[in-house]
């Protein structure tokens, strides 16, 4: 039994929306105190903390010195390491250069040259269709696309052009050397356009690989895999948990397997799967099972969306061997909603409640 | 101070706050500016957190200088005080750069590339072979020996001329109109063929339509059919040979309609501000399917749009080999030693329907394509200067024009009657390595054309 999820929520302060600075110059901070009436009394509630808790893995201590980090820097570790590793690779995209908006390329330009770290202007297709020439030729490209909502100028250089570039011409051209990075998931309130999941989309595009962390660790690990894959990779990297997930986090390269899930649990009653964010939600409702309806819950991470590790969640034989229907926990066929985003997320109270019908199904 | 001012005050009068003062303060010095050093003196006043920051308030802040000269990041201009609109020019465009009359003589004796009577004929011949190779094939589908084709008629010359200036190692991104490249760098009949027909021999592996050449060994990036896709991938690639210190440049070519596309836009953006070493080679055949250009833009075509993004770009008579041949070589010199992008757009006539899909008696005249067919083709033109040359003659041509037919049947021939390859490979090269379920799919097949095998042509694949 399986409950999929795929929509994440929580506080975080978006300060790369820049809402906060924007209406007047940098150095009207100290105005907007004094400007305001206090909020009393019948004033809007405060800003909802998240509705999940990152939960970290146990210290990997396979691969030499760790430190201590965070999503976004798990993130700029992997990218130093392939950069520091491979003269060929670069990386691009909007705002880049200066650290990224969500500043998982700090200190990468100065590192490793103008050349190598830049920005391009802003246009998405652009970016996707200038990585794919660059893999063209060899060279190891890095293209960023600053949310995934806005891949989708890039839909047609993905899905017509990198995803069928080998198999159109035989083999005798590839773009395997392009990986594509984007911010994934909610965040609290990017409402309609910071806040998409956007990996369907792309599940049924057959040459692409679409991967999915639930931690810096493993963050770092998949990333690296994807940028050495051997195939066009797309990494959606969970915005919420840019500075909420921390872990120790190796210092050296190494890579986590594509295309294999991870049973992050063992378990008896019922089988969850989830990617990203939503991990940490079941990881949650596994308790609370385990507590108020004594279930045994496995938890198994799917990690690569496409192509997916079918044998680790289900067999083809297993749809006679399933006691319930399979349950699918997601937000609502509507566009993300901002103000209702507590309403609209899969939070652990309705995978609880999914769980609990299968259970007495 | 005009009205605006005393509004702000009054709104921000119930605020006691030294921040109003010194907001209502800062407005003033931009209103007027010309305060100087007044108002920059009140930013300063103490309390006025923010402004000041942490600067002591004796030291004076440098502006830049408050004369009277645009100061704007987006815009290197002159203030000017005329309402006036930029006349767009399209009634008197950008001129269009030629070599040779429509007779084949050389107009400004300077411009004679001085080609060698061996490479001059090797480009008659390119064109030529070219347009027999169009003939058979177009004609072969038409009797339902292949499925579909794409001729080259009146465009040959883009082709060839581009090509011959090119270095052998330049990386070639096409759109589907270019075969000509592939010809003049000596790619073989049979593969053509074979990529036509989808067989054994098709390097393809038979996975496209015709005419979605590719050539690794030729540097030829294999077609695909969404348009203008290649365009920044072309931009890529050239920044990669850059960065590689290649002395390698990329040619990306693409025709008017495939202009409008917005992969184009980004592709001539990119490569302008990110300084690549790319030839962007237009070719404006006068449509698109049956689309004039009348249609398909308002403005002065597409060399217009070059400069635009800040990229040198040049219009030329595309059925003009020597003036192609001309603006490629010197383009392509300057792209390498400056790393910057150049435009060409290569004025020409697509004188054959589109596609075998295609019939163009429904939207254009007999007589408009018999002109271009009749008055102005390259092939033509190139012959008339070989024939003043000495360096061709009508028994040559005869003779020529029978051994081109007879190599083409003979690969066509040959193409028609082998096999097609093993319907394995309809899997692989999805991925670099096969995925499990993929290779699950293809057991399923397998076991499948045990059963069912009659129904399939399996005759004519290769087991």
């Amino acid at each position: 039994m399986a409950a999929v999820a795929s929509r994440t929520a929580g506080l975080l302060r978006l300060r790369a929306a820049g809402a906060e600075r924007r209406w007047c110059g940098p150095r009207c901070a100290g105005l907007v105190q004094g400007f305001l009436p206090p909020g009393g009394e019948g004033a809007a509630q405060k800003r909802r903390v998240a509705h999940f808790t990152f939960q970290p893995d146990p210290e990997s201590l396979q691969y030499g010195q760790t430190q201590k980090m965070n999503l976004f820097q798990s993130i700029t570790s992997a990218l130093d390491n392939s950069l520091a590793k491979d003269p060929t690779a670069v990386i691009f995209g909007e705002d880049v250069a200066f650290g990224g908006v969500f500043r998982c390329t700090v200190g990468l330009r100065d590192k490793y040259g103008k050349d190598r770290v830049f920005n391009t202007p802003l246009c998405e297709q652009g970016i996707v269709g200038f990585g794919i020439g660059i893999a063209v030729t060899g060279a190891t490209a890095i293209a960023e696309i600053q949310f995934a909502d806005y891949i989708f100028p890039a839909f047609d250089q993905i899905v017509n052009e990198a995803a069928k570039y080998r198999y159109r011409s035989g083999d005798l051209f590839n773009c395997g050397s392009l990986t594509i990075r984007a911010p994934w998931g909610c965040v609290g309130h990017g409402a309609l356009y910071h806040s998409q999941s956007p990996e369907a989309f792309f599940a049924h595009c057959p040459g692409i690989k679409v991967v999915i962390p639930r931690s810096p660790f493993q963050a770092k690990g998949l990333l690296l895999s994807c940028i050495e894959d051997k195939n066009p990779c797309i990494f959606f990297e969970p915005k919420i948990l840019y500075r909420a997930a921390v872990e120790q986090v190796p210092v050296e390269p190494y890579k986590i397997p594509l295309s294999q899930a991870e049973v992050i649990q063992e378990g008896s009653d019922v089988t969850l799967v989830a990617w990203g964010t939503q991990v940490h939600v079941i990881r949650e409702v596994a308790s609370m099972a385990r507590e108020k309806l004594g279930v045994s819950c496995e938890i198994i991470d799917l990690r690569t969306i496409v192509p997916w590790d079918v044998d680790t969640v289900c067999k083809e034989e297993c749809f006679l061997n399933l006691e319930a229907p399979i349950s699918r926990v997601c937000g609502y066929d509507t566009p993300f909603p901002h103000i209702f985003e507590p309403f609209y997320i899969p939070d652990k109270w309705k995978c609880y409640d999914a769980l609990r019908k299968m259970i007495n199904y | 101070m005009g009205q605006p001012h005393v509004w702000l005050v009054r709104k921000e009068a119930w605020l006691v706050s030294k921040m109003a003062v010194a907001i209502s303060v800062a407005k003033m010095w931009r209103q007027s500016r010309g305060l100087g050093q007044a108002a920059l003196v009140a930013l300063r006043r103490p309390g006025a957190r923010g402004l000041a920051g942490s600067r002591p308030s004796t030291q004076q802040q440098q502006f830049p200088s408050l004369d009277d000269k645009p100061q704007f990041p987006g815009a290197s201009a002159e203030f000017v005080d005329k309402l006036e609109f930029i006349q767009p020019n399209v009634i008197s465009g950008i001129p269009i750069y030629r070599v040779m009359d429509r007779q084949g003589q050389i107009i400004n004796p300077s411009e004679d590339p001085h080609l060698p009577q061996e490479e001059v004929l090797k480009l008659y011949r390119s064109m030529t072979l070219l347009n027999t190779m169009d003939r058979i094939l177009y004609e072969s589908q038409r009797q339902g020996r292949i499925s579909f084709y794409m001729t080259n008629y009146g465009e040959e010359g883009t082709h060839v001329g581009s090509a011959a200036a090119l270095d052998r190692t330049d990386l070639v991104f096409g759109q589907y109109r270019e075969a000509g490249v592939l010809m003049y760098r000596d790619y073989p009949l049979e593969l053509f063929m074979a990529q036509c027909y989808g067989n054994v021999n098709d390097p393809g592996k038979g996975r496209q339509m015709p005419v979605h050449y590719g050539c690794k060994e030729r540097h030829f990036v294999t077609i695909s059919s969404p348009l203008a896709t290649q365009i920044p991938q072309a931009v890529g690639a050239a920044y990669a040979a850059k960065r590689a210190n290649a002395n390698r440049i990329v040619i990306c070519y693409f025709g008017e309609g495939a202009a409008s596309e917005g992969d184009a836009h980004a592709g001539f953006n990119f490569a302008a501000t990110l300084e690549c070493p790319i030839i962007f080679f237009c070719r404006n055949n006068g449509y698109a399917i049956s689309t004039p250009t009348s249609e398909q833009y308002r403005g002065d075509g597409i060399a217009a749009r070059g400069p635009g993004y800040g990229i040198l770009s040049i219009r030329v008579d595309g059925n003009d080999v020597f003036a192609v041949y001309n603006a490629t070589k010197e383009a392509r010199r300057r792209a390498v030693a400056e790393n910057q992008p150049f435009l060409i757009e290569a004025m020409t006539y697509r004188i054959g329907h589109h596609s075998t899909s295609d019939d163009s008696s429904a939207y254009r005249s007999v007589d408009e394509v018999n002109y271009w067919d009749k008055q102005d083709h390259p092939i033509s033109r190139l012959r008339q200067y070989l024939l003043s040359r000495g360096w061709w003659d009508d028994g040559q041509e005869k003779a020529w024009r029978k051994q081109s037919r007879k190599k083409v049947m003979e690969a066509f021939e040959q193409a028609e009657r082998k096999l097609k390859p093993n319907p394995n490979l309809l899997f692989s090269d999805v991925y670099q390595e096969m995925p499990a379920q993929l290779r699950r799919q293809q057991e399923s097949l397998a076991r499948h054309l045990q059963t069912y095998g009659e129904h399939y042509p399996l005759d004519h694949f290769d087991k």
